[in-house]
């Protein structure tokens, strides 16, 4: 999953803010040094990267913090609400001319970005939308790119426009538009060869296109693997071609992406759609907002912590008697169906663990998920549900006549009772034993928050 | 223009800029904080990433320290020489070259393997060695016939699969017909394949062990193709390769542009796998056998050289 390291270095860096009650100066600006450093990783550009952190230092350390309610949550939502506004707020479409009218969209970009296979893509998508696309070879230099994009064409059915490898890609170009008109085409793909951002001829032959026959779409293909060099690419295409949006390709790989946030901080330029596999049809809308709470993979912590406010409606008193008979390990299993009822309020297990930092998304998900088994949890209410109010204060009284009665009740086998009775004795043992291990969970002394 | 002229320009343009920088950097002037902090800045623009240049940064405090250095200007060599220490290749890195070897070209896609293939086998070719090459990615749409160009301009013998035929079977036949040829060189070009995915992965392993069964005599070398423009993902590239089919050097390719390739440098630190060879240009000379010296005095070069 893309960007998942990054993920968890911010969430490292967040592990270490959540036990301080409130942020200081000091907590903020070491927060945002493994931030800098976890974004360098990613590849994010030098220079973006200090201006981010610039950006959100001068927000998070200040009254805002300090008043917040839960410090570390705020600074999560101010790099969040950051990462955001850099990546652009809102999804972009590819603007076509109105009607019938012919739109030229030429794509560009570095040798193995993934142009071809883009444009590809891209004349599929929008043949589902009924547009009637032709995808044109006018990269006249690499061995077979030809042939490449005729394939590709004919996996896609969508027609294909050649003149070999002997005329320029402007005399392709301005004959595949006059092919266009003449054919009802409403689409005109331009694949052009790849090429150095600084080989001045290349970069000739494109301003060469552009003047020569109209073109309402410049994209450029961006790699999601590249490095700082994002930047140079991104801005000197922009600088010398005129680019209206971006792709960025192989997002399906595990590289971290830094470059989208690179690309878009220097051009401004919204990132279109992204690449997320081989196949043709893997072409994705890009959602900036999405993308950012990916790349801080704090999940939806916000809406976390909004759910559990709401529906923990437990006053103080209550908090206080509840945590001191765990500190003293006296629970019951009143408490333990209390604390079952809680969690169900908030949208059952596997929405918690969704909305959790690491756990929103990825394989761990699915480990989890099978570790923790919703029936499995029912079940273990229904055997709670079918002792007597005595027994669940008492859980010694339980003897085995007793068991059957409860195992019966709740359609399991006695076996399921026991194993309960005993996880539930050990648990007790433990709290009494471990009384450092229930600080963690504060005057609140609620469901403990990952942050 | 001579094969350093030609890394040297394209690690030039603007390069300029981190050249100067680096010149800023190394104006004579008191060691402090700040020049390390600069210098830090620059390394990692250079892709070079944070923990490496963590490394590098130890690594030239303590020659500071060692060698009583007061002045930054000295620090450039000092810190030139400790990454070509680094980057050297070991002695018998090309080795496989001198009998009869089999190589396997992998890496991501679009990073220049098939490129890279043409290239090579140019060279082996020039040398006076008998060049094969097996066209295993049967994957990508004409793929094959990029392939067949090069063997083309090289002239040298190709073997060919059908599109979508199983890839291991292409390289089972082209190890059979190398062996019948008696040729010194059996190149494996593969399709390029993202390191996450797990059974084109399990494919690479399962092409290795073919070689293995079938051609045990020869020499084995697996080359991993980086592109230059890579960012800090060329070490996961790298990592998981070498686990799927035990990598024995690096092709660093595109390095004309105004990439650092840095990447280099880190992979070699972190992973220990030579850079091998690395490609500076579309023509089919653009391609060498990796010497650290001209590379590290290449991309520390001065603007004013």
């Amino acid at each position: 999953m893309a960007f998942e390291s990054l993920t968890e270095k911010l969430q490292n860096v967040f592990k270490s803010l959540r036990s301080k009650g409130r942020l200081t100066e000091e907590d903020v600006k070491v927060a945002l040094k493994e931030v800098k450093l976890a974004l360098l990783e990613a590849d994010v550009n030098f220079r973006v990267v200090k201006q981010f952190v610039k950006s959100v230092e001068e927000r998070a350390v200040g009254a805002d913090v300090m008043n917040g309610l839960n410090p570390g949550q705020m600074v999560i939502k101010i790099v969040n609400e950051e990462m955001v506004s850099l990546m652009g707020s809102e999804t972009t479409e590819i603007k076509l001319q109105p009607g019938k009218a012919v739109t030229v969209i030429m794509m560009c970009g570095l040798q193995g970005a993934g142009k071809t296979t883009t444009a590809a893509k891209l004349a599929g998508k929008l043949k589902l939308k009924g547009k009637k696309c032709l995808l044109v070879a006018a990269d006249v230099y690499r061995p077979a790119a030809i042939k490449q994009l005729e394939m590709n064409a004919e996996k896609q059915e969508v027609d294909f426009f050649s003149m070999g490898d002997k005329l320029s890609p402007v005399d392709i170009s301005r004959a595949a538009i006059e092919h266009a008109a003449k054919n009802g085409h409403n689409v005109v793909f331009i694949d052009t060869a790849g090429r150095l951002q600084i080989d001045e001829e290349m970069m000739q032959e494109l301003q060469d296109i552009k003047s020569n026959v109209e073109v309402h779409q410049t994209l450029l293909v961006v790699d999601a693997m590249t490095g700082q060099e994002a930047v140079n690419v991104a801005k000197t295409f922009d600088e010398k071609i005129g680019v209206d949006g971006v792709i960025l390709s192989k997002m399906d790989g595990d590289a971290r992406g830094g470059a989208a946030l690179s690309v878009k901080a220097v051009t401004g330029k919204p990132i279109l759609y992204v690449g997320m596999g081989e196949k043709l049809s893997d072409l994705e809308q890009f959602y900036p907002d999405r993308m950012a709470s990916r790349i801080l993979g704090m999940g939806d912590v916000l809406t976390l912590i909004e759910k559990a406010e709401a529906a923990l409606d437990i006053d103080e008193d209550k908090e206080k008697e509840m945590s001191q008979k765990l500190r003293k390990g006296k629970f019951d299993f009143e408490d333990y169906l209390e604390s079952m009822n809680q969690m169900r309020k908030m949208g059952g297990i596997s929405s918690i663990l969704g909305m959790m930092p690491g756990l929103g998304m990825g394989i761990k998900n699915q480990d989890l998920e099978n570790a923790i088994d919703e029936k499995k949890m029912a079940q273990t209410e229904a055997i709670v549900l079918s002792m007597t109010k005595k027994e669940r204060q008492n859980p010694e009284i339980l003897n085995p006549s007793r068991k059957h009665r409860i195992a019966k009740g709740a359609g399991v086998d006695i076996s399921e009772v026991n194993r309960l009775v005993k996880q539930f004795e050990q648990s007790r043992k433990m709290m009494k034993q471990l009384p450092g291990m229930m600080k963690g969970m504060g005057k609140k002394g609620r469901f403990r928050m990952p942050f | 223009m001579g094969f350093f002229e030609k890394l040297k320009n394209g690690l030039t343009k603007t390069r300029e800029n981190i050249a100067r920088s680096f010149d800023n950097v190394f104006t004579p002037n008191e060691i402090d904080d700040d020049f390390y902090e600069e210098l830090e800045e620059i390394l990692i623009m250079s892709d070079i990433g944070v923990s490496t240049t963590g490394n590098i940064i130890e690594e030239l405090k303590a020659r500071v320290k060692a060698q009583h250095i007061k002045t930054t200007d000295a620090c450039r060599k000092v810190l030139m020489d400790s990454i070509k220490e680094q980057m050297t290749v070991p002695e018998d890195a090309y080795d496989f070259e001198k009998g009869k070897a089999v190589i396997l070209v992998i890496g991501v896609n679009g990073v220049g393997k098939t490129t890279s293939i043409g290239k090579l086998a140019a060279i082996y070719k020039k040398e006076g060695k008998k060049v094969m090459m097996a066209a295993a990615d049967t994957f990508r749409a004409a793929a094959g016939e990029q392939l067949s160009e090069w063997a083309r301009r090289a002239g040298v013998d190709i073997i060919r699969g059908s599109d979508g035929q199983d890839p291991a079977s292409v390289v089972f036949d082209a190890l059979k017909a190398a062996r019948a040829r008696n040729a010194d060189i059996l190149i494996c070009d593969t399709a390029g394949r993202l390191h996450n995915k797990k059974n084109l992965m399990e494919e690479l392993k399962k092409i290795h062990r073919i070689i293995d069964k079938e051609y045990p005599e020869a020499a084995r070398e697996t080359l991993v193709v980086i592109d230059g423009t890579t960012g800090q993902n060329a070490l996961l590239q790298a990592r998981e390769f070498h686990e799927a089919a035990e990598a024995t050097g690096i092709i660093m390719t595109k390095l004309d542009g105004t990439a650092k390739g840095g990447i280099a440098v880190a992979v070699e630190s972190e992973l220990n796998i030579p850079v091998k060879y690395i490609g500076v240009g579309e023509g089919i000379d653009d391609f060498e056998r990796f010497d650290p010296e001209t590379f590290v005095d290449a991309m520390f070069a001065s603007a004013e050289l």
